[in-house]
């Protein structure tokens, strides 16, 4: 069993490109529908943790499912396998491919020439669907601006990504208990 | 033997404060790796690269790439690929560790108090700051390094640029075509 659910995750590590919702819906296929290892509504709640939690998404939702099905042993093996496909994939490119190799083979630096701002416009496709998926309005935008321009200004302190991260999250808390508190107060009026 | 220990507490930070997804993480790795000079920022959007063409999340294909390679760049007698391999091992395990952790000790908590205003607010609060990282990761990535400081490249790479966004998010063409796509134009056009 444990052996099986390393191989499932193996698989589907070797196999989904994209991590993230790609492979969301590749893990519920092999552990819901193909099998059997949880019910839907199970898996669902599992992927509400790993959502909830940082870290790589694939990664925690396999955890999470092999802590479910088999404790411990269950949530090394899964993770296990999710990330030896690409470990190993990547040692293979990297052995082989060195920076010095990219800097100066004349057709691989070439070729990198002309991907590198591809690269850039693969970011920046994500930041728009990211920002319709959190709703972002004319009240809230200020805040991805100011996020992005202070960490892009490199500034030695406040450029700190890990700064935002923790600022977003008490900030929210904050204006969210003090906005409920309002609405009870209303409530009780 | 100190750049490990400084990878490691690098990894721990970007696996720990790693919301929002890969991307999102970029943001962090940028500070933590390429902010200390670790990797070239050249360095940094070619490994994107790589990782985007290979299957499995970013934030491990990053992971392991960045482990191998740091060591080498840093200390001459760590150049060999045993010692880029360790570096491989110690960062693709550390930036899962946290999260694993926190997976395996509080997800019953989580779930208990999933519907708590506590949380729902700290991720209202997260989700705009998000925004806010991947567009910092890739405003740090339009440079000379990536875009080229003569004139030519640089207008080349503003259109390979401009069209590989149309292909991702017009045309919903997926990233490994587009990357392969502009790899052939760089060898056509340089």
């Amino acid at each position: 069993m444990l052996f099986n659910l390393f191989i499932t995750f193996c698989k589907i590590g070797a196999f989904t490109f994209g991590g993230g919702w790609a492979m969301i819906s590749i893990i519920e296929k092999e552990i819901v529908d193909k099998h059997k290892w949880l019910k839907r509504d199970e898996f669902l709640d599992l992927l509400a943790v790993a959502q909830a939690l940082p870290g790589i998404l694939a990664v925690n939702i396999a955890a999470a499912v092999g802590d479910k099905i088999r404790g411990r042993a269950g949530s090394v093996c899964a993770a296990l396998g999710t990330i030896m496909p690409s470990f190993l994939i990547i040692l293979a490119i990297a052995i082989f491919l060195t920076p010095d190799m990219i800097k100066n083979n004349p057709i691989v630096s070439r070729i990198f020439m002309g991907i590198r701002p591809a690269v850039v416009a693969l970011i920046i496709a994500p930041v728009i669907n990211s920002a319709r998926a959190a709703k972002i309005s004319w009240r809230t935008i200020w805040i991805p601006v100011v996020t992005a321009l202070l960490i892009w200004s490199q500034w030695t302190f406040i450029s700190n990504p890990i700064l935002f991260i923790i600022l977003g999250g008490l900030g929210g808390y904050l204006w969210f208990t003090r906005h409920n508190l309002n609405k009870n107060k209303e409530a009780r009026l | 033997m100190m750049i490990y220990l400084r990878l490691i507490w690098s990894y721990l930070k970007i696996g720990l404060f790693g919301f929002g997804g890969g991307y999102a993480m970029l943001a962090l790795i940028e500070r933590e790796i390429v902010g200390p000079g670790w990797i070239s920022e050249q360095m940094f959007t070619d490994i994107v690269a790589i990782s985007q063409m290979t299957p499995g999340p970013i934030g491990i294909n990053s992971a392991t790439y960045i482990g191998y390679v740091v060591p080498g760049e840093q200390c001459a007698e760590l150049a060999s690929p045993l010692w880029g391999i360790l570096g491989s091992i110690i960062c693709t395990l550390v930036v899962v560790i946290p999260s694993f952790l926190l997976v395996v000790y509080t997800s019953h908590f989580i779930q208990r108090h999933r519907e708590s205003l506590i949380i729902k607010g700290i991720f209202a609060g997260l989700r705009p700051v998000v925004v806010g990282l991947i567009a910092s990761a890739a405003l740090l990535l339009i440079n000379g390094e990536n875009f080229g400081r003569d004139t030519y490249q640089i207008i080349w790479s503003t259109v390979l640029c401009a069209a590989a966004f149309c292909a991702v998010y017009f045309a919903k063409i997926h990233p490994i075509w587009v990357i392969v796509a502009a790899g052939v134009a760089g060898l056509i056009i340089y």
